[in-house]
């Protein structure tokens, strides 16, 4: 996969989003300390690291969803240019939240309403943003499904009774419905099993050039990483200690941590 | 002021209403004013304080119609869930002058209506009716009365669960939120699976609405039939939620508008068979089976308003009475049979 870097859109305009010197402290600890990027309209950026680096935490930081210690994260509203999340209402943040961003959690149980049906998952966001049409949601949500490969006759049937990579898939769809430009993915593919992993990397990877959607995807794999990120950022210990396009920071590794990591990296 | 209405009291629960009275040492329940029946109780059972809490949270609940008041809801000798909420708001605002009715789907001689009534007989010795063009109060459970309210009445809903979102969202913290930033697609999303899987929207009774413009609201557990009774009314809704701890308000002459899909609207419900008592077509019918080999018949819930159209026919109409007793041999038990443009002028007669 070493061409995903060469497809890297380059935007001389504003970015999507910047994040400058966003630090989170908990207490006496530290979430993620002084962590500054710029993100683009249609970039894949991968956060990697260990477990307890603080990878989630910046995510939700970046995301609206854990207000930082210090540090600003401006995104570039529609008619507004650059604002900082923090600075707008809490209305329009959420409002934000659920048209032009998508989070997709790790475990889709999370992301999901698990006692409603598939249909009414995808749809919901539509119906949150006004639509009063049944028949109009009922037809974007079977053309969700389908561009997700679910079956679309499971369409009423609960999502507990769909299997994991299907659950995700689905979440993937509940999120893409009302064509977000930005993605914020938690550990997308880690409750996977390694064939589905592929094809939902694969499915994700399609969406997102053909949508053009901008997304951040926090991982721990760094297969993940290769496949669908543009760009890489590696956490350790709350602090980026890296950063860079993936095919360089993954075969060029500079810092040590980085080194450690790619090499721990089992070889199939 | 209550002599006009004494006749009407008499046919109903009036033994019901005097057993505590004399209970409590007093012959016979004064229907004039002041004379409060139950000794040793405060006027209509709750401290004064306490009713003027009970005032401020109404007040405040009319300013916002559909936002839903906390208050600091009282144990009352009545378990929750037999209208706790529904008897504080109704203690809280009635007066000597008042005249009281309650009912219960839509009946004023179930156990809960019957109860109440004498609870706030014997607590404040005020007038009570069945008659809902004379009460100024009325408390219900789980019904708007058929005939039309007006304006000055007062119409008090007992509430069991006053979130519409709660089955939808169990936080309470989310809810309010949610409440807060008008993000009220949830409510669609139990629509939209109703019809999913059914085919046309299922919800029958507290059915969701959006008080003039803004609030989603829970109209406590009246049939969908009775949802657009509440658009535009004239008279004062109030809601008492007592476990729950909420009171809202709908003022008059607000708007109350039921959620739907443009493709599939609001509808209320329809019945092929017509009152076996009374004729009515447009009231809201109960089944009553009335023996193990299928027999069932359909009667008015409102026993009020079809008790009036009886006495109506009785004496009114001649020819809408000719027809009724023309009729009645048809009734006992059959079905259908009452479905006869027979029952027509009756019903107009009356009306």
């Amino acid at each position: 996969m070493a061409t995903a870097s060469t497809s890297a859109p380059e935007f001389a305009s504003a970015p999507l989003l910047r994040v400058n010197a966003v630090t989170r402290l908990y207490g006496e600890r530290t979430g993620c300390r002084d962590v500054s990027f710029d993100l683009h309209q249609g970039e894949v950026l991968a956060i990697a690291g260990e477990s307890g680096s603080g990878k989630t935490t910046l995510l939700n930081c970046i995301a609206g969803r854990s207000r930082p210690t210090a540090g600003t994260v401006e995104y570039n509203l529609r008619h507004e240019g650059l604002r900082d999340i923090y600075r707008l209402s809490e209305a329009r943040l959420r409002l934000l939240a659920r048209t032009d961003w998508g989070f997709v959690h790790q475990n889709p149980r999370d992301g999901l309403r698990i006692d409603v049906s598939a249909g009414a998952n995808v749809g919901e966001r539509l119906m949150a943003i006004g639509d009063r049409h049944y028949g109009r949601i009922r037809d974007t949500t079977e053309d969700w499904m389908h561009r997700v490969e679910l079956d679309t006759s499971r369409i009423d049937d609960a999502p507990a009774t769909f299997s994991g990579g299907m659950q995700q898939r689905l979440q993937i769809a509940r999120n893409l419905v009302t064509h977000p430009r930005l993605m914020f993915m938690d550990e997308p593919t880690a409750s996977l099993d390694v064939s589905v992993q592929a094809r939902l990397l694969d499915l994700l990877r399609g969406l997102a050039s053909e949508l053009g959607l901008a997304a951040i995807v926090v991982t721990h794999d760094l297969a993940v990483a290769r496949l669908l990120a543009h760009r890489l950022l590696i956490m350790k210990s709350g602090q980026v200690v890296e950063s860079g396009l993936t095919d360089q920071v993954l075969d060029d590794p500079q810092h040590p941590y980085t080194q450690l990591l790619v090499s721990s990296v089992l070889q199939a | 002021m209550n002599s006009p209405d004494h006749a009407a009291q008499v046919v109903g629960v009036h033994a019901d209403d005097s057993a505590p009275a004399g209970a409590a040492g007093t012959t016979s329940v004064q229907r004039k004013g002041m004379a409060v029946t139950a000794q040793g109780y405060n006027f209509a059972y709750l401290d004064e304080q306490t009713k003027r809490m009970i005032r401020r949270a109404i007040l405040k609940a009319v300013a916002i119609p559909g936002y839903q008041v906390p208050f600091g809801s009282r144990e009352m000798p009545l378990p929750y869930g037999w209208g706790t909420g529904g008897i504080q708001v109704t203690a809280a605002i009635i007066g000597p002058d008042d005249i009281l009715k309650v009912i219960d789907q839509g009946s004023d001689d179930t156990t809960n209506a019957v109860n109440i009534r004498r609870f706030f007989a014997a607590t404040t010795g005020v007038a009570t009716t069945e008659r809902t063009t004379d009460a100024s109060i009325i408390q219900t459970r789980h019904r708007i009365p058929e005939t039309p309210l007006a304006e000055g009445q007062v119409l008090v809903y007992q509430v069991p669960i006053p979130e519409p979102l709660r089955w939808l969202e169990p936080s309470e913290t989310e809810t309010r939120r949610m409440h807060a930033l008008e993000e009220y697609g949830l409510m669609h999303v139990k629509l939209y699976e109703d019809i999913a899987h059914y085919g046309h929207i299922a919800t029958t009774y507290d059915y969701p609405v959006r008080v003039n413009g803004r609030y989603l609201m829970r109209p406590s557990p009246i049939p969908k039939f009775d949802n657009p009774k509440m658009d535009m009314n004239p008279a004062l809704q109030l809601f008492g939620a007592g476990r729950e701890k909420r009171i809202y308000a709908v003022p008059p002459y607000t708007q109350v508008e039921s959620l739907d899909f443009e493709d599939h609207p609001f509808e209320i419900q329809t019945w092929d068979e017509c009152c076996e008592f009374c004729g009515s077509k447009d009231s809201f019918l109960d089944e009553i089976v009335t023996d193990d080999a299928g027999g069932r018949m359909f009667v008015c819930s409102d026993s009020d308003y079809c008790g009036q159209r009886r006495a109506g026919q009785a004496h009114g109409g001649d020819a809408a009475a000719a027809q009724q007793s023309q009729q009645s041999p048809n009734v006992p038990g059959v079905p259908g049979v009452s479905d006869t443009p027979a029952a027509q002028p009756a019903e107009t007669a009356s009306s």
